[in-house]
């Protein structure tokens, strides 16, 4: 993945820093964060990815315009290192913008939306901590979940994870609301790892998240 | 402004050259430019010179000048101990024991040496950091024809009882390898009391210039070069010599030799102030690594529901320069492989962070450190979701 038209952020600057001056403001001030108990925000939907074990995770909680179909709020809190924090803060900017944008159109942002807000990210950043866009989808889905619209749900894409036996990350996350906890049930069921073995660590680590999204351990 | 001031807690990444051994080493740049092989006078000031550094490096390690070799650096002293060692020895065998919190200029020959037909023991150490002595003994195996354990480790200091697994593997005649860069400064260094048969330095941990290191090796070792070339170093290591460097490195570690034992004194006593510090001050941290047997200048912690980088950039700004074994910051997606070694979840390496003190560090530093640090940690923690 490359940022060609943001080369700059990939450079240090005087101040030595990695980082875009907009990356910055954001890390040093982030908006919409919400300061509040989560559990006295009254949310229309909310959505999590990533888990602390890979390093970054983010959750967003929305309130919907119910008649215009647009989001009126985005709230959030990330943990995680300062691309990540100020990416979630930007994507809360851009979906609560000019009154608000349309829930369809919430659901089409891609990763680079959020990289070219924030006039770039260093290359290797990138894959790893710009997890808004899902999080805001899997934030909508849930209000379409709640508010009985389920035909409007659209599932993420699947992803191979074991390459050896082409497992994906769908399987992995059934195995795992299967009852699956450790990689050995996990591997009983779907069969990743079993060929080389690299996959390992990272289903491992997606074991943790989906425990951690559907169980809370 | 307090804040314009750089604070440094990175000495373990690098440290600063001391003036005095620059000003040793700028003549050798300019005036005695010397190539130490050519014949005429030019040359032989400086192959006295290289001639010198090797004799007072020796004397520090407690040998022979003809068992100092110098490299480029700690990592290419790693590399030439553990592949030529191995590769040298591989009639007698394929058996390498090592451990799991070794430096990558370690663990990575050592990997290459899997591919190429050995088998590596990897020993992992106990919740403190520290390598049983004892399963080293337990893993040695007829076949086994290199044990390479560090000296102190460079994220969270802990040092290991090097010269019990040398007296091991002197029973056995088996080559023992330590890698001492971050040890150099502080620790004893005779390599006898230490029975080790090869031994890394370096100059850019210990006041000196980067792009040097040494590489001890004691006579009637098997050892292979991993380079091909001409004649310097007896052919172990080719390449025209780094004589300012090499000249350098000699001066840094004479320097490190002096006052020593009041200076680690000091040091002791800032690094304890601040690990005491944070302790009290930060709720939900944990040390990394042994609370004694650890160096002078180490503090490693784990502070819990924020991650590393973001810690490091808050701190950034405020002119603290320290390090994390976050992910985010080791250019891999995993973190610190050491603090996942002492039995740590991945959420506890992903917030942790180092701060390694120095010969400029002073107890106003530490209390600035200790002033600011819980105002970022309770900011991140605002922004955080984690609540581990």
């Amino acid at each position: 993945m490359t940022n060609s038209n943001n080369s700059h952020a990939n450079q240090q600057d005087g101040a030595g820093w990695v980082y875009s001056d907009t990356v910055k403001e954001h890390f040093f001030n982030p908006k919409n964060l919400l300061q509040e108990n989560p559990k006295n925000y009254k949310a229309d939907g909310v959505g999590y990815v990533g888990s602390p074990a890979c390093g970054d995770m983010m959750k967003i909680w929305i309130k919907v315009d119910k008649l215009t179909d647009t989001i009126a709020e985005c709230k959030w809190q990330t943990f995680g290192c300062a691309s990540a924090i100020a990416s979630t803060s930007i994507l809360s900017i851009m979906v609560t913008e000019k009154g608000g944008m349309a829930l369809e159109d919430a659901m089409k942002i891609t990763p680079q939306d959020i990289v070219n807000r924030l006039s770039g990210l260093p290359d290797k950043k990138i894959h790893c901590s710009v997890l808004g866009d899902k999080a805001i989808r899997a934030a909508i889905n849930d209000y379409f979940r709640k508010s009985k619209q389920e035909h409007r749900i659209i599932k993420e894409k699947s992803e191979i994870i074991c390459r050896c036996l082409d497992v994906t990350n769908t399987e992995i996350e059934n195995a795992v609301l299967e009852g699956g906890k450790k990689f050995e049930d996990i591997q009983k069921r779907t069969k990743a790892g079993t060929g080389c073995g690299a996959c390992r660590p990272r289903v491992e680590r997606m074991i943790e998240q989906y425990k951690m999204q559907y169980y809370g351990e | 402004m307090e804040n314009n001031k750089m604070r440094y807690f990175d000495y373990a990444a690098t440290t600063p050259c001391d003036p005095r051994v620059l000003k040793k080493m700028e003549p050798f740049f300019t005036m005695n430019f010397g190539n130490p092989s050519s014949i005429h006078q030019s040359g032989q000031i400086a192959k006295i010179a290289v001639d010198t550094a090797r004799v007072d490096i020796a004397k520090i390690l407690g040998c022979s000048p003809e068992e100092i070799y110098f490299t480029s650096g700690g990592t290419e002293s790693d590399n030439i101990a553990i592949l030529g060692t191995a590769r040298a020895n591989a009639h007698k065998g394929k058996h390498i024991i090592t451990s799991t919190i070794e430096h990558h200029a370690v663990l990575h020959p050592c990997e290459q040496l899997e591919r190429e037909g050995f088998e590596v023991t990897y020993i992992n150490c106990d919740k403190d950091g520290i390598i049983n002595p004892d399963e080293v003994k337990k893993t040695i195996r007829k076949d086994t024809v290199l044990v390479s354990i560090m000296y102190a480790n460079n994220e969270i200091g802990t040092i290991q009882p090097i010269w019990k697994i040398g007296r091991y593997c002197k029973n056995k005649q088996i080559p023992f390898h330590t890698d001492a860069c971050q040890a150099a400064g502080t620790l004893e260094m005779n390599v006898d009391k230490l029975i080790v048969d090869l031994m890394t330095l370096n100059g850019g941990k210990i006041y000196g210039p980067k792009g040097i290191g040494v590489l001890y090796i004691r006579k009637h070792t098997n050892i292979w070069p991993v380079m091909y070339g001409g004649e310097q170093e007896k052919r172990l290591r080719p390449g025209t010599e780094n004589v300012p460097a090499i000249i350098g490195l000699a001066e840094a570690l004479k320097l490190t030799q002096k006052d020593k034992e009041k200076e680690n004194k000091r040091l002791t006593d800032l690094r304890d102030m601040l690990i005491k510090g944070i302790l009290a001050k930060i709720p939900k941290v944990q040390l990394n690594g042994h609370p004694e047997k650890r160096l002078p200048n180490n503090v490693n912690v784990s502070i819990l529901d924020i991650e590393g980088e973001a810690m490091l950039l808050r701190l950034d700004m405020l002119g603290i320069a320290a390090s994390s074994g976050s992910a985010c910051t080791s250019g891999s997606l995993d973190p610190s492989h050491v603090i996942l070694a002492l039995g740590h979840s991945y959420e506890i390496a992903h917030g942790s962070i180092r701060f390694t003190l120095g010969k400029y560090t002073t107890k106003k530093d530490i209390e600035y450190l200790l002033k600011v640090l819980p105002k970022v940690v309770e900011d991140l923690r605002k922004i955080s979701p984690v609540r581990l």
